[in-house]
């Protein structure tokens, strides 16, 4: 590992200038995806920021009666948060549903939105990677592929984001919020994520140096019926080869709002606005849950060996729309 | 000028204030295991994956793997060297020694600063990924079997002895067997109870 400098910041915009003071500093949250990196030479910082002890530890009600959630906020505070399993439940899930409680614990929501892809390829400097070496190959495609992206990726990179707690903010179109060197600012989740594209490496819209503050979800009465669910290849700590965050509400057997997002199927947490077109309005039957995952699944680029995704995602569409009708109807 | 890549810090464990140097890069795991002397929390995959590593930073569970020393500055750390009180075996040490969970017992420590950490999160009404509700109003779920699975997962044993880990994690959580303090309905730090 390189040798490296550490500060503790003791407020936001103190951060903010010890990062744009050095361009190879890096913020240092609960270190659980940085430090690994770290360790295998992926990521080589001169100096860790670390922005555990700033005062952006608090869930908070807005005053329209959403939710602020600060940027230090661990995933496990998250997930207990009472109002965050009242108001949104599939986001207390979703969480629950990553990593272990060990990581949970040390983990923000900050360096959640933030972390990398676990593809094999980015995780080893010595094979080729666009994402960790622009211009150096994706050998994902002709190689190791079965856990990559099927929606959205491009000839440069098939890696998928590996959050579960993204896939909800998806859903719930939360807004994030930064401090960078010239003020504040903020992004709609389905802005914060850029398209994959020729640059795979510029993986988010924050100007440089911008340090993530808070994620507020704004109100949204349909995500207090909502759910998250998982598939991996072992029933716990695993990362999702496919996950899905849905809320429905529906009223006289007709769809009168629906969230839908994926996880593990592209590069960012996938909202499916297709799928919610095609329903909303409708009737909330197997068939037209089928009928609007396959419009959302039309766009898939499935590689050789991950076109089970498509197959799976389909399904989770139907399953969880259906269970959430019947919760919605008892 | 290049920043500084070691510092002087000073390390709260198991109550007791250590002051040491330390490059940087020094994880939490190595500061215990080879600075301090305190072995018995142990290394396995060095990648946090495994758990073998697990200690309590401010009452709470984390793996000293990727917890760097010099972030733990400040904070209170608690190894398997320390949770025995007075002589005593703490309770869940008990039910591991009573109901055999372990084998060869490498993972053995990082598994019981998980379960002490299990059974307070519990208490304090943390849903898991395996509580079918996890809206207040469904109240807090059992400790199930399936409960005690998932909330312990991110602890392996390579020698399979799940079985008992299980039992020993459900023994040490029954009232009887609790510490003082685990009713209290938080976890961690003052102020960070999660009232449910």
């Amino acid at each position: 590992m390189r040798e490296f400098g550490y500060r503790r910041a003791v407020d936001v915009p103190g951060a903010v200038a010890l990062l744009g003071a050095d361009p190879e500093a890096r913020y240092l949250g609960g270190g659980t995806n940085l430090v690994d990196l770290m360790k295998t030479g992926v990521e080589r910082p001169g100096l860790l920021v670390d922005v555990r002890e700033l005062p952006l530890d608090r869930v908070e009600t807005t005053a329209d009666g959403g939710l602020r959630i600060g940027s230090t906020v661990t995933n496990s505070d998250l997930a207990a948060d009472p109002e965050v399993r009242r108001r949104y439940p599939a986001l207390a899930q979703a969480v629950l549903a990553g990593a272990s409680g060990q990581l949970r614990n040390m983990a923000t929501v900050g360096g959640n939105l933030l972390q990398r892809t676990r593809c094999g390829y980015f995780a080893d400097p010595a094979r080729p990677c666009n994402k960790r070496v622009p211009g150096s190959g994706c050998p994902a495609i002709t190689g190791e592929h079965r856990n990559h992206a099927i929606l959205g990726a491009s000839e440069h990179c098939v890696a998928v984001h590996p959050s579960d707690m993204g896939v909800a903010l998806a859903a719930f179109d939360a807004v994030v919020s930064y401090e960078a060197a010239d003020g504040p600012g903020e992004l709609a989740f389905k802005d914060f994520y850029l398209p994959v594209g020729e640059s795979p490496h510029r993986e988010t819209a924050l100007p440089p140096g911008a340090l993530i503050t808070a994620v507020t979800l704004p109100p949204a009465p349909v995500a207090a019926t909502s759910r998250y669910r998982k598939v991996r290849e072992r029933a716990s700590y695993a990362f999702a080869i496919g996950s899905i965050a849905a809320a429905l509400d529906v009223r006289d057997e007709a769809v009168r709002e629906v969230r839908l997002a994926f996880g593990a199927v592209a590069s960012r947490p996938w909202r499916a606005r297709t799928a919610e077109r095609v329903l909303t309005g409708g009737p909330a039957t197997a068939e037209a849950f089928a009928a609007a995952a396959d419009a959302e699944l039309a766009a898939a680029e499935p590689l050789p060996d991950n076109g089970y995704k498509v197959t799976l995602m389909r399904n989770l569409v139907v399953a969880l729309l259906i269970e959430l009708t019947e919760e919605a109807s008892r | 000028m290049a920043p500084s890549t070691s510092s002087a810090i000073t390390l709260t464990v198991n109550g007791e204030k250590h002051t040491l140097p330390v490059d940087h890069r020094t994880t939490l795991l190595d500061a215990l295991r080879d600075r301090l002397d305190l072995t018995g929390t142990k290394k396995g995959c060095d990648q946090g994956q495994c758990g073998a590593c697990t200690v309590l930073i401010d009452g709470r569970r984390a793996v000293s793997c990727l917890q760097l020393a010099v972030a733990a500055e400040g904070r209170e750390i608690t190894t398997i060297e320390g949770v025995a009180q007075d002589g005593q075996l703490h309770p869940v040490q008990q039910a591991f020694l009573d109901l055999d969970g372990y084998q060869c017992g490498y993972c053995t420590p990082g598994q019981i600063c998980s379960a002490i950490a299990v059974i307070q999160e519990h208490a304090a009404g943390w849903p898991s990924a395996a509580t079918a509700d996890v809206r207040p109003a469904a109240g807090v779920p059992a400790l199930t079997a399936d409960e005690i699975r998932e909330r312990m997962s991110g602890n392996l044993c390579r020698c399979g002895a799940y079985v008992s880990i299980v039992r020993a994690v459900a023994r040490a959580a029954e009232p009887a067997q609790a510490p003082p303090g685990t009713a209290d309905a938080s976890v961690g730090p003052a102020g960070s109870g999660v009232a449910a």
